[in-house]
């Protein structure tokens, strides 16, 4: 029994819910015989992975869903050996070079090497292969260098497909040699009518005021909000409108953290703050998960001049902590200024009152 | 034989897999993107930059070169001028005559060494297998030279002295301030400007009508003005709508947005009139929704970027704070961080920009 996620996941181009106009364009693209190279970006949970399969499905049928998990081995210029989980059918190859760390571009050159120096044997198909590198903006600087000429070079075998969530830390000279396809996140009305149509096919109701607020819940997120409708279905089965909705456990505690710092400031709260920061971290939350959420609760009761302070300092300790080691220290460095600036601001409009 | 090995190793794969000739044929004619196709094949078929094609046409009737570097913004054509050139020299012996390296081949000191040095080395004939006049000397081109390493940049120095009498070399970069002096010095320097609106236009017009495309021209001009004189990403702006959209389609200037990825004026507005109303709460919600189009930050930033600046409502103050802002987020975004607190402290900025004027 598989998730609702996957369970209700479109296949085909013709089947999708929504960006209609978009898969049409898609289509016609697919039944040419010039498929360029692709570069698919938009937030995440807004389908993007689903559209690049129903692509995929488009060129090469259904033999494109035989997927086989391999491990491959490459090895560096020091000797080292580098191993990648790849998944791939019989005419695509996917992997997520960025798992390798500094040495992608290795990864990246002879995977594109290695799958377009073999060509197919059957006539049926099409003449090249596809390669799908995800999280394309974590490619080192190297990587997109040796990608561009590397695109150019084996462009009658093989064809690239990159899926990123922004183009920003794409490099121009690839952004340009691909078709960019942007795939916004759903509106609440597109997500409602999945939600309806899956609740339809499981056979249950779904009230309507529930699937606003699971909806208001999910960000937009498409998959969260099917997820979290499935969660709730453990919880209690036919859903009633007043249904508590969980949240993620993480929101919730660092929505507790950050009132936290709002609440009192002190050595002593800081010190219980790192320890929360700690927890969050060995729970494997991604950082920038944990600062947009802190600072969001910590704006909340500033006026306009202390929110561009606290945005300015959470933007530079964000920044730094991409740049240094250990997230731990910044995430530290902004809760300490935080409540420094903060406790001055308190203590000068009180002094403002007396 | 003799023709494998003239082509040499780049030439070989595409040798090697020949399914069936004539299919293969019209394939590759179809792949070429159009770049590659419409680049110019003469050197009077280029538009603009008529002081460059003055100079060289001239050389080209003496017979001879001297050294030559251009600079300027991508896309204006430097590196189409010098094939064409080249073309129109050598006529058939183009493949032989030229050694073309850009930033993706190995450029480092050691190829200098070795490859250019051998290169270079290598005796031209005067007379070409045809019996014809061939001007006696090589060509070497240099694109991107400007990410050259110092070290092989120095490396060339000699090189280029001594092997004056057989070699031209032909430095492509976009900025000079990055090619070490001594090689400036021993090259003519051309500077390319971007291209003029009218001129790009009536290229796109020229490729439409080739590939018969419907497109008004407020959507070419569009095209043009997003692309800032750059006109390979003109054409390949172009290419990608068709790709998309199939042949006989009147395009219209939302595809041409779309595949830009330009953001629709009305949605930086409506962040720009938030701003200046002071609505904080107003300028999150608007920036969340921007985000989850997915619209790149980059793009914002761009984009801000050019409403700040023509700008007449700001003061000349103003547009210092925010424009100071606006590089530290560029560069911060481009190392790494999260669009969204980045481009957030870009709005808060501006919003208090807005209240102390």
């Amino acid at each position: 029994m598989s998730l609702w996620v996957d369970k209700y996941r479109p296949t085909t181009l013709a089947k999708l819910d929504y960006h209609l106009e978009q898969a049409e364009d898609l289509k016609n693209m697919v039944q040419k015989r010039d498929f360029p190279h692709l570069l698919v970006h938009g937030p995440p949970g807004a389908g993007k992975k689903t559209r690049i399969l129903c692509i995929l499905r488009e060129l090469y049928g259904s033999a494109a869903e035989r997927l086989k998990v391999e491990n491959m081995q490459f090895e560096t210029a020091s000797k080292k050996k580098l191993e990648i989980l790849t998944i791939s059918s019989n005419y695509h190859t996917e992997v997520n070079p960025s798992d390798a760390g500094i040495h992608d571009r290795i990864v990246v050159m002879e995977l594109i090497k290695a799958t377009a120096q073999t060509h197919h044997i059957d006539v049926g198909q099409k003449e090249f292969k596809v390669i799908l590198l995800s999280n394309v903006d974590q490619l080192t600087r190297d990587a997109q260098h040796a990608l561009r000429r590397t695109m150019e070079k084996y462009i009658s075998t093989c064809r690239l497909i990159l899926c990123a969530n922004s183009t920003s830390r794409v490099l121009p000279a690839i952004r340009s040699r691909c078709v960019r396809i942007r795939v916004p996140a759903p509106t609440g009305s597109e997500i409602k009518n999945i939600l309806h149509s899956i609740c339809k096919r499981e056979g249950l109701h779904l009230p309507d005021e529930f699937a606003n607020r699971v909806i208001e819940a999910s960000g937009r997120n498409l998959r969260r909000a099917i997820l979290m409708l499935e969660a709730c279905k453990v919880e209690q089965c036919p859903f009633t409108a007043d249904q508590k909705i969980t949240e993620p456990d993480y929101q919730v505690y660092i929505r507790n953290t950050a009132n936290m710092m709002v609440s009192e400031q002190s050595p002593k709260v800081l010190l219980e703050v790192r320890n929360r920061f700690y927890d969050l971290l060995t729970r494997a939350i991604p950082c920038d998960l944990i600062f947009r959420g802190l600072l969001k609760e910590c704006i909340k009761n500033c006026d306009d001049q202390l929110k561009r302070e606290i945005i300015g300092i959470a933007s530079e300790y964000q920044h730094r902590m991409i740049r240094g080691s250990k997230p731990i220290f910044h995430l530290e460095a902004f809760a300490a200024c935080y409540m420094a600036i903060y406790k001055k601001y308190i203590e000068s409009s009180l002094e403002g009152f007396m | 034989m003799h023709a494998f090995l003239k082509t040499g190793k780049l030439g070989a794969p595409t040798d090697v897999k020949k399914p069936s000739t004539s299919r293969a044929k019209d394939d590759k004619k179809d792949l070429t993107p159009w770049v590659e196709k419409y680049r110019p094949k003469n050197v009077d078929d280029i538009v603009e930059q008529t002081e460059v094609v003055n100079v060289i046409r001239q050389a080209m009737k003496h017979g001879d070169f001297p050294n030559m570097l251009f600079y300027g913004p991508p896309g204006t054509g430097k590196t189409s001028i010098i094939h064409a050139a080249a073309r129109q020299m050598f006529g058939s012996m183009y493949k032989d005559r030229i050694l073309e390296l850009n930033a993706s081949d190995d450029r480092g000191i050691q190829v200098v060494r070795e490859k250019i040095k051998s290169f270079a080395l290598r005796k031209a004939n005067p007379i070409g297998p045809d019996g014809k006049k061939c001007p006696p000397f090589k060509i070497i081109i240099l694109d991107e030279a400007d990410s050259m390493t110092g070290a092989a940049q120095t490396a060339l120095r000699r090189i280029m002295e001594k092997e004056a009498h057989s070699t031209r070399f032909c430095l492509v970069c976009n900025y000079l301030s990055r090619i070490i002096k001594p090689i400036a010095s021993r090259c003519t320097k051309f500077r390319f400007k971007p291209l003029s609106d009218e001129k790009s236009i009536s290229r796109l017009e020229y490729i439409c009508n080739e590939e018969n495309l419907k497109a008004d021209r407020s959507v070419l001009e569009k095209i043009v003005e997003a692309s800032g004189g750059d006109l390979r990403q003109a054409v390949m702006c172009l290419q990608s709508i068709t790709r998309l959209k199939g042949k006989n389609y009147e395009i219209t200037v939302d595809d041409a947005l779309d595949v830009i990825g330009l953001i629709p004026d009305e949605k930086i507005n409506a962040l720009w009139e938030a701003c200046k109303k002071g609505n904080y709460s107003n300028v999150e919600t608007l920036l969340e929704n921007l985000l989850l189009e997915g619209y790149p930050g980059s793009q914002v930033i761009e984009q801000l970027n050019e409403k700040v600046i023509f700008s007449d409502e700001l003061s000349d103050k103003q547009k210092v704070i925010i424009g100071d802002m606006l590089g530290e987020c560029d560069y911060k975004l481009t190392e790494g961080s999260d669009e969204y607190l980045q481009l957030l402290s870009i709005f808060s900025t501006i919003l208090i920009a807005w209240k102390s004027s």
